[in-house]
């Protein structure tokens, strides 16, 4: 091997390279949380059984699930630029990953309602709770429950999947190491270190997960 | 009072009720019996607006219940149900499951709430079992946990579906010995019961239903002790 590992220059660029980290972290957040939000909206759309309305959650889960993410982002950035809609790369890659966690989330919710018996929600109407009442206090609780860790791997996959950002020039981590590495020739070092904050980033979301899950799911088991 | 006038329901092209005429008057039992399907479930179900009728009415203390108009969730507070599923609320305590409608639905603060769970539980004699979580209890207990629930709105009457139909037999006696309280207590109560030597006992009127419509109705001497209807004969000799 005629290779010779040069390490300093990524050392010099650690700092930087740590703050796109965190800003895949936040970007990765904030696009599981819209996808929480946006996902189960899909999954009552289409639970609704309203033609009018169950079309476009449909489309929408399809497009989600059965086509490369990639493709997904580059709509959200070329395409709508074609239309004259120019996002910042952070709003792009936001909507796209919201995008894709919303079509697999809502799945993943639509079982999760399934799982609960429909008995449920008679008992909770038979006692005067409105429908409202009935599903943000006895049926989504126990939904999120049992999608718990299918939430959780949607949440890495998110973290993961925000690297196709370099893609659309947004600077996060992979974007960041790109740039440094591309300004050192230190390609092999830089990505090897992103490799290592990735998996950081990663098993800090896990753990976090974990301690959530202890928090608020532990309680009622059998 | 809870009138029935005429009341057809079905799901479908199957008719389960066909004109049912009933009166409950306050602090009465009546128990219904009759075979599967012949609508007595339904019955419960459409007294307090969780099915749709399809023809007649049905009015509890003059508040026409499927009237357009009507808030059902409004109505509902002075109908508890007790189901065969207890469904109990398995994320939540027994506390908790009994304090949250009370304070959802009726407005009371936490502490009221709490103190009008802890008593209803008392009640039904879970009082050491507040902090417990429903998964951890027998059917028994998480049926009476149910009985709980409905009776903390402090209804003016109790549905009971089928309520130890789902029970292994050694934990049926303790919910039926429940519901004797509560009719001894002058609740108003409409049980759905395969258990006839219980409505017998417990019941002020007894209503055979069969195929949607009611066979026979009258005191449990007279439905139970000296059926006239064929029919009721039939069904009496077939569960005993």
């Amino acid at each position: 091997m005629d290779y010779t590992f040069h390490w300093r220059p990524v050392w010099k660029r650690l700092p930087e390279l740590i703050e796109a980290g965190l800003l895949t972290m936040e970007v990765a957040v904030l696009a599981m949380l819209l996808g929480i939000v946006l996902g189960m909206m899909l999954a009552f759309i289409r639970m609704s059984g309203r033609r009018e309305l169950t079309w476009f959650a449909t489309t929408w889960i399809e497009t989600a699930r059965n086509t490369p993410a990639l493709l997904q982002l580059f709509f959200f950035g070329f395409g709508l630029g074609a239309f004259g809609v120019h996002l910042s790369p952070y709003v792009i890659v936001l909507c796209a990953l919201s995008f894709n966690n919303a079509g697999y989330l809502a799945e993943t919710f639509r079982g999760g309602f399934q799982a609960v018996p429909d008995t449920q929600v008679r008992a909770a109407r038979s006692l005067g709770m409105t429908w409202g009442q009935t599903y943000s206090r006895i049926i989504i609780p126990q939904v999120l429950k049992i999608v718990y860790h299918p939430m959780t791997n949607q949440m890495v996959w998110s973290v993961l999947m925000s690297s196709l950002g370099m893609l659309v020039g947004f600077r996060e981590l992979s974007g960041e190491t790109q740039f440094a590495a591309s300004q050192t020739f230190r390609v092999f070092e830089f990505f090897a270190i992103t490799a290592v904050i990735y998996y950081v980033i990663v098993k800090l979301i896990l753990g976090g997960s974990f301690l959530i899950h202890w928090k608020f799911f532990r309680k009622g088991e059998g | 009072m809870i009138e029935i006038n005429n009341v057809s329901k079905s799901f479908g092209s199957l008719e389960v009720l066909k004109g049912i005429d009933l009166k409950v008057e306050k602090g009465e039992v009546l128990s219904v019996i009759g075979a599967s399907g012949s609508g007595k479930s339904t019955l419960l179900y459409c007294i307090n607006a969780l099915e749709p009728i399809q023809g007649g009415e049905i009015r509890v203390d003059g508040i026409d219940v499927h009237g357009a108009k009507t808030d059902v969730n409004k109505l509902r507070r002075h109908i508890g149900m007790v189901f065969q599923q207890w469904n109990s609320f398995p994320h939540m305590t027994t506390l908790e499951n009994v304090a949250l409608a009370p304070r959802i639905v009726l407005g009371k603060t936490k502490a009221e709430a709490r103190e009008i769970a802890a008593r209803q539980l008392d009640h039904v004699g879970l009082g050491d079992k507040l902090d417990t979580y429903p998964t951890n209890m027998s059917g028994g207990q998480q049926q009476r946990l149910a009985i709980a629930r409905a009776l903390a709105m402090e209804p003016d009457y109790m549905l009971f579906d089928e309520v130890t139909s789902a029970l292994d037999p050694e934990l049926v006696g303790e919910v039926l010995d429940t519901l004797k309280m509560l009719s001894e207590e002058g609740m108003t109560m409409i049980l759905v019961t395969h258990e006839i030597p219980f409505a017998r006992d417990v019941s002020d009127r007894v209503a055979f239903f069969r195929q949607g419509v009611i066979e026979e109705i009258g005191p449990p001497s007279q439905v139970i002790g000296d059926p006239t209807s064929e029919h009721t004969k039939q069904f009496l000799s077939n569960v005993r």
